[in-house]
């Protein structure tokens, strides 16, 4: 057995209201630089909806993931590394601009510009890549809250084979928001697919970074992640993704998303893994297995043996402290209410998800009368197939079970506690109902209901002191600016002054300055 | 011997190759970040698709015909029987093949960087001049090819014997003194792309992905006391 630490993440999705503060933070801090302007680490999908970029969940189509040969043995769905460098000159996996969407601006300029006239001027969108005008047809939220479900949530993937349970007509829809950001897999198919050994998982916590340096534009990490979350930046044909704000996690900071996430519903936590099991469990042969073989990886922190060899490993104390109050822990294993999302890729990912509620108490609201008991609402959980076979399709590859376990206990806790505050006590009979004991019902309770900044992020700070040399990984960390000291964009479009050196980069990475200006007022 | 034959058989050569060898150099020590392929796909897919295969299966076709007719001596293929007719036979279809492929994939590069917007504006200066040595270089090797196959010039017996001479450091420029004028043009253009290489998009051709067939599908790299797993 070989222990290593994992940075995870538990998203608690009854708790998401969809406003898209974590997107934006998160864009501010890493992908406001020309080249990322359609690149989202942090996006929130409603679902029903076709996802970014658009049915990305369609591995028919992209090929991202893992599968079993027929000897079952694990291997990249896109094809082997010959097929890869066959291919190598054009990936007919990748997504192109127009599966996100043509990133824009708008001409404000001509607000303030436009000559006298009768009518008002109208500042009219414009290309963020080529600073011409564009017509509007898709975006990074265009099915937002199920507009145009007609058109798109009709086309989720998730939704195949459930047409006719999972309605989107006005009166019988439900929906429910999906915040997605890397899922920093403990077997992730990005890694597997770049030819130039550019992509890699930090030793010390699990995080998937891309080398900038290193990184040879072949953007087989674009196609190979399922979870397309890893993104091509345009301008300096490097691959770019999500770094679990690992600058901010060394220092014991939550990453940007959760430290605005208004619901608060983010928890981030170390989860000790026995990383010598990792292709076995990635290789069960039923899908549906696979929820319980990730699982069977990560060790109880409580048990001596895994922390004395956690130590033997090189795990400092302070880190199996953590995991021992983990959060992701203990909404993962102990309480088992987290699940993962798109299990059946295979890549074990560490982005989990407590299942919403709502859609089914929406539904609960039209079928059972205000005053039902638990008992009924256990009832409509165990009968209801929408929209837990919903849930089921993308947190648990299909397979309804470990939802409405996880639902069960969701609700059992709501009505103990409900119960124990209007009455002063609660049967305990209920926690042992759903398999739980009241200390732990009582500490989900904390967790997810409460959920104070420091039960949510317990995040041992990085040391720093143990390090070969920092300076040695410099330019290897997934950041890079193409120019020296100009290292984002002035929003308020100033123009860039003459390099004080000459500067091959110059010639190398940056495009040419039109006549006809550059786009974003840059 | 005529000063313009050294300038142009002699020192170009080898001050191509100077700037070739000591550019690659200070780039890959300077410029990792800026050392790729910087593919476009992103913003174009379907047009790359056709132009990029057959240019690149084009070119390295054309180079495998190169290495064999140059840098292969003519006493070699004469020893495994292959005669001049049946050479220039293969010679001629092969380079009419492989330079025809690469010719029709780059006419596509460059009409879809010039007809998209969005490729358009990722094209750097170097770009151009990239492009535009390399539309020269294999152009003027399609005129060479094709005024070969009307007329056969014996290059195995001028171009070649010089080429190799400049590897063996014994450069012979009154070689080159009778060549027609296709190949001395062709030559000398591509001494020019050469010497443009190191600072240009074309690196990437050095980073052919080979170590990808011996790394392990997961790596991992450690902070702590790791050395440092580089390319």
């Amino acid at each position: 057995m070989r222990i290593r630490a994992q940075m995870g993440m538990v998203m608690n999705l009854d708790k998401c209201i969809g406003c898209h503060t974590c997107s934006v933070t998160c864009k501010n801090v890493w992908t406001n630089r020309r080249g990322t302007e359609y690149v989202w680490f942090n996006n929130v999908e409603t679902k029903p909806g076709r996802g970014y970029p658009r049915d990305y969940e369609d591995q028919e189509r992209w090929k991202g993931g893992w599968e079993l040969d027929k000897h079952g043995r694990l291997r990249l769905r896109a094809g082997g590394k010959l097929k890869k460098l066959a291919t190598i000159f054009h990936n007919p996996d990748l997504p192109t601009l127009d599966d996100y969407y043509e990133p824009w601006t708008y001409d404000y300029e001509h607000l303030i510009s436009a000559p006298s006239s009768d009518v008002q001027p109208v500042a009219q969108p414009i290309s963020q890549v080529t600073g011409d005008p564009l017509k509007l047809e898709r975006g990074p939220n265009w099915d937002d809250d199920l507009a145009g479900s007609e058109t798109s949530a009709a086309l989720d993937v998730d939704r195949r084979g459930l047409e006719e349970q999972v309605r989107i007509e006005f009166e019988q829809a439900f929906m429910m928001y999906l915040p997605r950001i890397c899922e920093h897999c403990i077997n992730p198919s990005c890694v597997a697919s770049c030819p130039s050994g550019a992509m890699y998982k930090r030793e010390e916590d699990g995080i998937v970074l891309v080398d900038q340096e290193a990184c040879r534009s072949w953007r087989y990490c674009v196609s190979g992640c399922p979870y397309k979350k890893v993104y091509f930046n345009w301008q300096t044909g490097k691959a770019e993704k999500c770094n679990l704000c690992y600058p901010r996690l060394e220092a014991g900071l939550p990453t940007v998303c959760s430290e605005t996430c208004v619901g608060r519903l983010r928890h981030l936590g170390v989860v000790l893994i026995d990383s010598d099991r990792v292709e076995q469990a990635a290789s069960v042969p039923d899908e549906h297995d696979l929820l319980q073989a990730q699982l069977s990886l990560f060790l109880d922190p409580e048990d001596p043996e895994v922390r004395a060899q956690a130590r033997r490993d090189g795990i400092a104390d302070d880190w199996i402290e953590a995991a021992r109050r983990s959060p992701v822990y203990a909404l993962a294993k102990r309480f088992g209410v987290a699940l993962p999302l798109h299990p059946e890729y295979r890549t074990l990912p560490m982005v989990w998800y407590v299942p919403p509620l709502s859609p089914v108490e929406s539904l609960i609201e039209h079928t059972l009368d205000p005053d039902a008991g638990a008992d009924d609402v256990f009832g409509t959980i165990e009968q209801l197939r929408i929209p837990v076979e919903y849930l089921a399709s993308f947190l648990s590859a299909g397979d309804p079970e470990p939802v409405r376990a996880s639902l069960r206990r969701l609700m059992t806790m709501r009505a103990y506690m409900r119960a124990k505050n209007l009455h002063g006590e609660a049967e305990a009979q209920v926690a042992h109902d759903v398999g739980m004991s009241v200390e732990d019902l009582e500490e989900m309770y904390q967790q997810v209901a409460i959920a104070d900044y420091h039960d949510r992020y317990v995040l041992p700070k990085r040391h720093g002191e143990l390090s070969a040399s920092v300076l040695v990984d410099q330019g290897a960390c997934g950041i890079d600016f193409t120019q020296p000291g100009v290292q984002a964009p002035d929003p308020a479009g100033a123009a860039e002054g003459p390099a004080e050196d000459f500067d091959l980069r110059r010639y190398l990475v940056e495009p040419m300055r039109g006549e006809e200006g550059s786009p974003d007022g840059r | 011997m005529d000063r313009w034959e050294i300038l142009l058989w002699v020192v170009l050569p080898y001050a191509a190759v100077a700037v070739f060898v000591t550019g690659h150099w200070f780039r890959y020590r300077r410029d990792q970040y800026g050392w790729g392929a910087r593919s476009t796909q992103l913003l174009e897919s379907r047009a790359l698709r056709y132009g990029s295969n057959l240019f690149h299966l084009g070119a390295l076709a054309a180079i495998g015909g190169h290495v064999m007719g140059i840098l292969v001596p003519r006493s070699l293929t004469d020893a495994v029987g292959l005669g001049e007719r049946s050479y220039h036979v293969i010679a001629g279809v092969g380079g009419l093949v492989a330079g025809g492929a690469a010719t029709a994939g780059l006419l596509i590069l460059v009409w879809r960087r010039a007809h998209y917007p969005r490729v358009r504006v990722t094209t750097t200066r170097m770009d151009v001049a990239t492009f535009g040595l390399l539309a020269a270089s294999i152009l003027t090797g399609m005129w060479a090819t094709i005024a070969n196959v009307i007329d056969e010039a014996l290059y195995r017996e001028t171009v070649a014997p010089w080429f190799r001479g400049l590897l063996t450091l014994d450069p012979d420029p009154s070689l080159m003194a009778g060549v027609p004028l296709a190949f001395a043009v062709h030559v000398s253009i591509v001494w020019l792309l050469y010497a443009l290489w190191p600072f240009s998009r074309l690196v990437h051709v050095w980073s052919i992905p080979i170590d990808y067939f011996r790394r392990s599908p997961i790596s991992y790299r450690g902070a702590v006391g790791a050395a440092r797993a580089r390319r």
